[in-house]
Formats: structure tokens, sequence, C-alpha cells
């Protein structure tokens, strides 16, 4: 027990070293927050396109694009992603690492949202934009109106899942020196040679973290489901 | 109604429609007029092209030749504003397709508020006003999952209703419906052609057809094949065809 309780005072009392632990939360919680943002503005947006162009055949250039997008996305690692946006998109300029993590993981979740999202526009029931267009609402009034929320709640698990998966990617950001969680864990372990206490404390962070998300993701799957629409 | 319409012209002037899939031809060439407070059954075996006719007039379907004049304005130049007619062309679909995600008074204000440009005062009241007149305004705040096949339809004519059409569209409204809630979605269609209502309707109801329409068309194979009023259609019809179509399903 001594041993333990020695073994805390050194990780994470001593010179303040808790403040690697609190500080890399706070960055980690930064990055993930913004780039899940900018992930679902991205995600819809795609999501939309691609959809568009599987219901209408329009938005073809559009479309290509996305397509171009998803494929380099989803065919590359993250952590190479996080490193070319550092080093070559931002290599000649002074950025500030959090905006430049924010950009890359935020631009690779997009890629994932907008599968999700087009995923469920597809899977509302095409009478569904009849009905919007034969009242006389555009297409885009439709989507907006009727399709959206109905697919959003449809794929609110998945969606909540990729920022799950989201949450821990962001792990890879000391790649370009960014101290978040992960990395202040492993500086207090360079620091104190002892590797069992801040990288087992950094693991229960995330996990109850995780727990805490996935949590509040059951009791709003649980109130859409019963909620009779 | 525009200022283009004359009176007396035809409300709705079909001029030689036709709808491709592909190698098949949904409609081959169909042409009808109708008039203000026409109330016109389209029949015919499963496949004749009926639906796609339907979904022709308000371009659901893109018509692949042919011309529609809707209120003296041809409507499938691509140049129209086809959002805008049809609002004045409602639809009633079999399946419903009531928005599950809203209310039923959400389902019948939205339009109106939307793209009349109606307050949600002067929506609800419209709403209500027609909620009462179908027996669904106890209904208001309800889900569309919780009302019946029935319910359902008679709130989708009511919404269709709310953007005051100048012409109602039904595409076979009581086949998805149990047999004993047939008839309360019927009694809804025959007040609304008492009052008028210029209707086109597609049904197996051949006794309600017999009933409620002053023309009925026979489709089959993408074309007119026969056309008249209803006590002649029934009980003389000329061609072969409908002889035989008849003989089955009356
Ligand atoms: N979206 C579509 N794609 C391909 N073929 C279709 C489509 N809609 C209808 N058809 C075909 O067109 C023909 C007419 O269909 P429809 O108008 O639905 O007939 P009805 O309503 O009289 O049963 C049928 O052969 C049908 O298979
Ligand atoms: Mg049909």
């Amino acid at each position: 027990m001594n041993n333990f309780i020695d073994a805390f005072y050194l990780n994470f009392i001593k010179d303040e070293r808790w403040k690697y632990i609190t500080g890399g939360l706070k960055t980690t919680l930064t990055v993930t927050f913004f780039a899940v943002i900018m992930g679902i503005v991205l995600g819809f947006l795609v999501g939309v396109i691609r959809s568009t162009y599987d219901k209408t055949g329009k938005l073809k250039i559009l479309n290509a694009l996305c397509n171009v997008y998803l494929t380099i996305i989803r065919g590359t690692p993250v952590v190479v992603q996080l490193l070319i946006t550092y080093f070559v998109i931002f290599g000649s300029v002074n950025i500030n690492k959090v905006v430049v993590a924010v950009i890359a993981f935020g631009v690779n979740s997009g890629a994932y949202v907008a599968e999700i999202i087009r995923s469920g526009i597809m899977s509302v029931d095409n009478g569904q934009f009849e009905a919007g267009r034969s009242i006389g609402f555009t297409y885009g009034q439709t989507m907006i109106h009727i399709i959206l929320p109905q697919a959003f709640k449809n794929v609110l698990p998945a969606l909540a899942n990729e920022f799950i998966v989201l949450l821990k990617e962001t792990s890879v950001a000391g790649y370009i020196a960014l101290e978040d969680l992960t990395k202040g864990g492993d500086i207090i372990r360079s620091r104190t040679f002892n590797a069992f206490m801040p990288l087992i404390g950094v693991a229960i962070i995330y996990l109850l973290m995780v727990m805490i998300f996935s949590y509040f993701v059951k009791c709003l799957e649980r109130r859409l489901r019963n909620s009779e629409h | 109604m525009n200022t283009n319409y004359i009176n007396g012209q035809p409300l709705i002037q079909v001029t030689d429609l036709v709808k491709s899939f592909g190698e098949l031809d949904a409609l081959g060439g169909v042409s009808t007029d109708i008039y203000e407070g026409d109330v016109v059954f389209v029949v015919g075996p499963s496949g004749s092209g009926k639906s796609t006719f339907l979904r022709c007039l308000n371009r659901l379907e893109e018509p692949t030749g042919g011309k529609i004049l809707f209120e003296g304005i041809d409507i499938t130049d691509p140049k129209t504003d086809i959002d805008k007619h049809r609002q004045k062309m409602g639809m009633v679909f079999q399946q419903f397709n009531l928005f599950p995600h809203m209310t039923i008074m959400k389902n019948l204000t939205i339009g109106p508020m939307k793209l009349q440009d109606k307050s949600k005062e002067e929506a609800e009241t419209e709403a209500m006003r027609l909620l009462e007149r179908v027996g669904l305004a106890d209904r208001a705040n309800a889900y569309p999952s919780q009302l019946s096949g029935g319910q359902k339809q008679r709130i989708a004519i009511v919404r269709a209703l709310c953007m005051k059409p100048d012409v109602m569209l039904f595409d076979e409204p009581t086949s998805a419906l149990d047999p004993e809630m047939v008839g309360e979605v019927l009694s809804v269609m025959r007040d609304l052609a008492e009052e008028k209502m210029t209707m086109v309707v597609v049904t197996h109801e051949m006794a309600f057809a017999k009933e409620v329409a002053n023309r009925v068309l026979f489709m089959a194979e993408g074309k007119i094949v026969e056309e008249n009023a209803p006590k002649e259609f029934f009980e003389h019809p000329k061609t072969d065809r409908l002889q035989n179509f008849l003989s089955k399903v009356l």
C-alpha cells in the first residue's frame, strides 16, 4: 500500500506532475470538441451532396470531388494525415498545433460522418421525399424539414460511435508534439521512469470519458425510441 | 388560380404524354382534358400506367414526351417553377406518407407556413377547421404512428387540402387499408366531389367510381383505351378489353 502511495505521489503530486494530465486532458477535449463540430458540418455537406447525386443524378462534379475526398481519407492512416497536415500543408506557416490537430481530425472524421449521414438519408422511405415535393417544397426544403430530421434520428447511434472513435484517435496527437492526455502521461513516464502509474491513469481517464458519453447516448436513444414517433 | 387561365378552358390539358423507363414505355401517348369540377376516375389492370399518368401530372415522374398544360401553363417546360404549381395540385398516396416525426398539426401546417407565408395561427385555424370536417380534431397533437390507416389517409387528404389546391390527385387511396377503414376515406372523397373539387382518382373501387365520377378512363398498356360517363362506361363498355376487365373486377 505504501508503495502505491509513493508511486502515486511521485507520478502525480511531486513537481505538480498532475498538471501534465489536466493540461493534456484539456487539449484532448478541445481538439475532440472542435473536430467533432468540423466533422459534423463537413460530413453533413458531403453526405447530402452524395445522396443528392444518388437520388437525382445532379451535382456530378461535386460528387466526384467528394468521392476523391472519401477515398483518400478512408484509405490512409490518420497519423499520416496528421503529419501531412502539420509538416506539409502548414509546414511553412507558424500555426497553433491545436488548430492543426482540429483540422486534421475534423477532416478525417468528416469522411466517416458523411457516409453515416448518407446511409441515414437513403434509409428514409422515398415516399417521404415524394410527399414533401408534392406539397411544393423544393428539394432543399424537403431535405431540411423532412428527410434530415428522420435520417439524423436513424443514425444517432452510429454518429455517437464515430465520436467515441474520434476521442480515442486524438491520442496520436503526440506525433506533432501536441501535449494531449496521452502525451501528458508519457511525459510523466519519461520523467519518473515509472510506466504503470501514468499510463494506467491515462487509460482510466479515457475509459471514464467513453463510458460517460456512452451512457448519455443510451439515454438519448431510449428517449427517441420511447417517444411514439 | 393564375391569370393565364381562362374560364372554360381545361384545367389540365394532357397532349400525347409519353413516359419511358429505359426500354419500357409506361405511357405511350396519352391525351385528355380535365375541366374544373371534373371528377375523373382512372381504372385499369395493374401495370397499365395509371400511377405513372397521375405522377406525371405533377411531375413526380418527369415525362419523356408530350405536353401538360395546367391552368394554361406548360408545366413540362423545364423552365416553369414546378414547385409553385405543385402547391396547387394536392396529392394523396397509397401509403399515406405522413411525416412521422411531426404531430398531425405540424404535418398540416408546415406547408402553408413555409410556402404560403401563413402565420402559425392562420395555418392552425384552417387545419383545425378541416380536421373537424373529417372528424379528427381530437387527434391534432397525436403523431402519425398513433393513428389507424383510415385516420392516416384522412389526414393525408387534409394535408393536401391545407394548401388550397385547385385539383386533387389520388393514387389508390384505399388500397393499403383494412376493408373496414375504406368507407371513412371514401366518404371524405365523396364530400370533396360534392363540393366540386376537381379530382383525378386512380382506384380499384369500381362501385365508388360509378357513384362519384363524372368521367371514367380505362387504361391498358400505357394508353387510354376507352373513356365515358360512368353509367355508359360500366353498363355498356364498347371495347373487348374493357368488357374483359370489367367482367373480372365487378
Ligand atoms: N420507377 C420506375 N422504374 C421502372 N419502371 C417503372 C417505374 N415505375 C413504373 N414502372 C413500370 O411502368 C409500368 C406502369 O406502372 P404503373 O404506372 O405503376 O402502373 P399501375 O399504376 O397502373 O399499376 C409498369 O410496367 C411498371 O413496372
Ligand atoms: Mg399504381
